[in-house]
């Protein structure tokens, strides 16, 4: 697991390694140019312009090999000093970005960052399984009724449109159209103004909604799909000629017997919400990692996509860890060594 | 897992009510590209981000089909250039003449009109434009003779109806009217009843003569544009595009990439999976190991990261969306693999002799197909939700007119605040339409390949 988690990050740098180093060389001639050209007193001192011109290349290349650009990315040396810094979760220094509160360390913008996501996008994904599941366990029950039909052509119809295209029609229809909410999902009013909580909760109503109304269809049709599969087992048929309450059947025997890939489910978008999702943060302006992560790939901040990535990474990975143990509690058939 | 014949799968299929529609819209899809290829020349496209091409249409206009709600009609955009030509000789002047005929139902007046024109002459010959309204009146617009010219030259001109000499010459026409017409625009002028400012609803002629006193004279190209507020079956956009030619180009476009990705993804896991499957041992656990970093992989960043380092063309782009998309594919191939491995066949080839790629082609992958269609299905709409998506941001190809590329400029250009809805919702309708299709022919053949969906 650990493996996938370095793998994952290798392909990162591999992917923006040498880009990041154009850019990088290219800020730093920029600058020694700008130094040098900028004092007149050393411009004076050079006889020739080529006398200059040479001078100043030495001094890139001497600045250069101080910040060790004048090796390739892929050098052994600077793979490992990148690696071993990911490894004591030292994310250094972002090249271009800085976060709200001036701070130009990795740490703090994805610490600031993050929250913002998971005020917005667990928050959804939370409202989106509970919905999905009790919607979905009342349809799989009733399967080939009207509840059933409703909920699963409304699942296949919300999962063909992009999300983001259903925020723009949002934002035309709430918020140009009719002025409920606002069009920009970042409040406008400071962190320390008391009535800062109010206004976010309000600016984060549209979003909110947006994802939620697109994201609960296919969480009710999965359900739905597992309870079906569930209500034609014998237990459940030997249940109903007993004469059990149906609705302790849904959702005390059937719910629990479909709650295996209901979890495993439910710990992946949870931790794939964290990544928030970039053009949808995008279209509502939301400050969250999604954009984050678009404006680090943007300007080629690499400290900040690795960051980003590995935060994404490594919360992938727990849960898929979590989703493992939480089955073997479920299930107790998959545990092993006992 | 019990083996389904494709017999079999046809005849569930063709019961299925959803898979029948799904296959309904994807045929009319299909339909549509195939005219589109046949009909609308491929200059069009190519010319998609040439502005220069979409000079003579209207700026951001509704679609011409609204004033079919309205009870005041918005007057259409009319591009014309195909005039009447009457040549006509009177003794030693010649004279031709193009008439342009508008039929103007609406009850608002027009943006403006262009008269657009190329001649061939020599000596310097007089243009004339005139308008015979409805109601019987004529109105001179403009005269005036064509640069001197000893030989024979080409000579363009666009007039354009904010011309002063046009306004001045109609204002000293005040007779023809019983109100005030000064300090109007010409094309209210033009356009308004004789008794009071109000649209004349009928049939109007322009018409141009080019008088000269030699025969070699000719318009060679003359198009006159009625600037409307209204325009063809979709509208334009903020950069003067026919959008109905951009959604059109597109359902190809989503068509290709959605297919190819699917197609190609689907393949490379089949391929990945049962091969792991087989292989067993350290070769499986090697080769699910690389598989879960594809799969631990954030693919949209990763995607962008692709995009903006490597390559925006849409024909890579489409490789890097195949990446990503055989991942999930090849797990479930692998674990089905493992099952059929078991099998008495499979051990009896093995024993056989035969060899590897053999029992793998021939044994394995065809018990895999009804999955593998299925799943091609199911995976096309995200294809196609995802390359929208990254041209929505900006990221995908520039040079052609997908449909998250004309939702990218609307959401550059701001059509949301502006109120614009037929840039934004149209193509948006027509990605979820085809992800639809695709949707519930992947539905049906699900039901069909896993029986327990199926309801009771």
């Amino acid at each position: 697991m650990f493996g996938v988690l370095m793998g994952t990050l290798l392909v990162t740098i591999a992917l923006v390694g040498s880009n990041m180093d154009i850019i990088l060389k290219q800020g730093v001639s920029f600058q020694v140019r700008a130094e040098l050209t900028e004092n007149p007193a050393i411009a004076q001192s050079f006889s020739s312009v080529e006398e200059f011109e040479s001078f100043i290349q030495s001094q890139i290349k001497e600045r250069t090999r101080a910040l060790g650009l004048d090796e390739p990315w892929y050098s052994p040396q600077r793979i490992g000093i990148t690696m071993y810094k990911i490894l004591i979760l030292d994310f250094g220094n972002a090249t271009f970005l800085i976060s709200d509160s001036g701070s130009s360390n990795v740490k703090d913008i994805l610490l600031e960052k993050l929250p913002r996501t998971i005020l917005l996008f667990t928050t959804a994904t939370i409202i989106i399984s509970i919905i999905g599941i009790f919607l979905g366990a009342l349809s799989g029950s009733k399967s080939g009724s009207k509840i059933d039909r409703l909920t699963s052509s409304f699942a296949v119809i919300s999962s063909s449109f992009p999300v983001w295209w259903i925020g723009m029609l949002m934002i035309f229809i709430f918020a140009f159209m009719y002025q409920i909410f606002p069009a920009r999902a970042t409040p406008t009013i400071p962190p320390t103004d008391p009535s800062y909580v109010a206004s976010l909760l309000y600016h984060m109503s549209l979003p909110l909604i947006t994802i939620v109304m697109i994201g609960f269809g296919a969480w009710a049709f999965l359900v739905r799909n597992f309870m079906i599969g569930i209500m034609q087992e014998d237990f459940i048929v030997v249940k109903k000629t007993m004469g059990v309450n149906q609705k302790k059947i849904v959702y005390s025997h059937a719910l629990k017997n479909a709650a295996l890939p209901i979890i495993t489910i439910l710990a992946l978008s949870l931790s794939g919400s964290l990544g928030g999702a970039i053009i949808t943060e995008a279209v509502f302006d939301w400050p969250g990692m999604g954009r984050l992560y678009f404006e680090a790939i943007s300007v080629m901040d690499l400290p900040v996509i690795i960051g980003a990535t590995y935060v994404l990474t490594a919360f992938f990975l727990a849960s898929i860890f979590v989703a493992d143990l939480l089955y073997g509690y479920f299930d107790p058939r998959v545990k092993t060594g006992q | 897992m019990s083996v389904i014949t494709s017999d079999e799968i046809k005849t569930e299929f063709l019961k299925s009510r959803i898979g029948i529609t799904g296959i309904g819209i994807l045929a009319s899809l299909i339909a549509t590209s195939i005219v589109v290829a046949i009909i609308i020349p491929i200059q069009t496209f190519k010319e998609w981000n040439n502005p220069a091409s979409w000079i003579s249409f209207p700026k951001t206009t509704l679609p011409a089909w609204i004033n079919l709600f309205l009870s005041e009609k918005i007057p259409e955009h009319q591009i014309i250039d195909r005039p009447a030509i009457l040549p006509a000789e009177a003794g030693s002047i010649s004279v031709i003449s193009n008439q342009f005929t508008i039929d103007f139902d609406y009850d608002g007046y027009p943006n403006d009109f262009i008269y657009e024109f190329t001649a061939r002459y020599h000596g310097s010959p007089l243009l004339e434009i005139d308008v015979f309204r409805p109601d019987g009146i004529k109105l001179d617009l403009i005269s005036f003779s064509l640069p001197y010219s000893e030989e024979q030259v080409l000579h363009s001109e666009r007039i354009f109806s904010t011309d002063e000499s046009i306004r001045k010459n109609l204002f000293l026409q005040q007779e023809k009217y019983s109100f005030d017409i000064y300090g109007l625009s010409s094309e209210e002028i033009i356009f308004s009843k004789s008794s009071e400012k109000h649209p004349l609803r009928g049939s109007y002629v322009f018409a141009v003569n080019l008088y000269g006193v030699e025969t070699q004279n000719e318009i060679i190209h003359s198009k006159f544009i009625l600037g409307g507020k209204v325009f063809g079956l979709m509208g334009t956009d903020e950069l003067r595009r026919d959008l109905a030619v951009g959604l059109l180009w597109g359902t190809p476009l989503a068509l290709f990439i959605g297919l190819v990705v699917s197609i190609g993804s689907v393949v490379m896991g089949l391929l990945y999976g049962v091969f792991a499957g087989f292989k067993g041992k350290k070769t499986d656990e090697a080769m699910m190991r690389f598989n879960d970093v594809i799969y631990a992989l954030p693919a949209l960043p990763f995607l962008i990261i692709l995009a903006v380092t490597i390559s925006n063309s849409i024909f890579v782009m489409i490789g890097f969306l195949m990446i990503f998309g055989w991942v999930g594919i090849a797990k479930v191939a692998r674990s089905m693999a493992l099952q059929i491995k078991t099998k008495g066949y499979v051990e009896a080839a093995k024993l056989m002799g035969q060899k590897n790629s053999r029992i793998i082609l021939r044994h394995i992958l065809p018990q895999l197909l009804p999955y593998a269609f299925a799943s091609i299905a199911i995976s096309v709409p995200a294809a196609i939700t995802t390359e929208a998506g990254l041209s929505f941001l900006g990221l995908g190809d520039p040079t052609f007119p997908t449909w998250g590329h004309i939702l990218h400029d609307a959401n550059v250009y701001g059509a949301a605040p502006r109120g614009l809805w037929w840039w934004i919702v149209p193509p948006g309708v027509m990605i979820a339409i085809t992800g639809l299709a695709f949707v519930f022919i992947g539905n049906a053949l699900d039901t069909i390949v896993n029986p327990r969906l199926k309801r009771q």
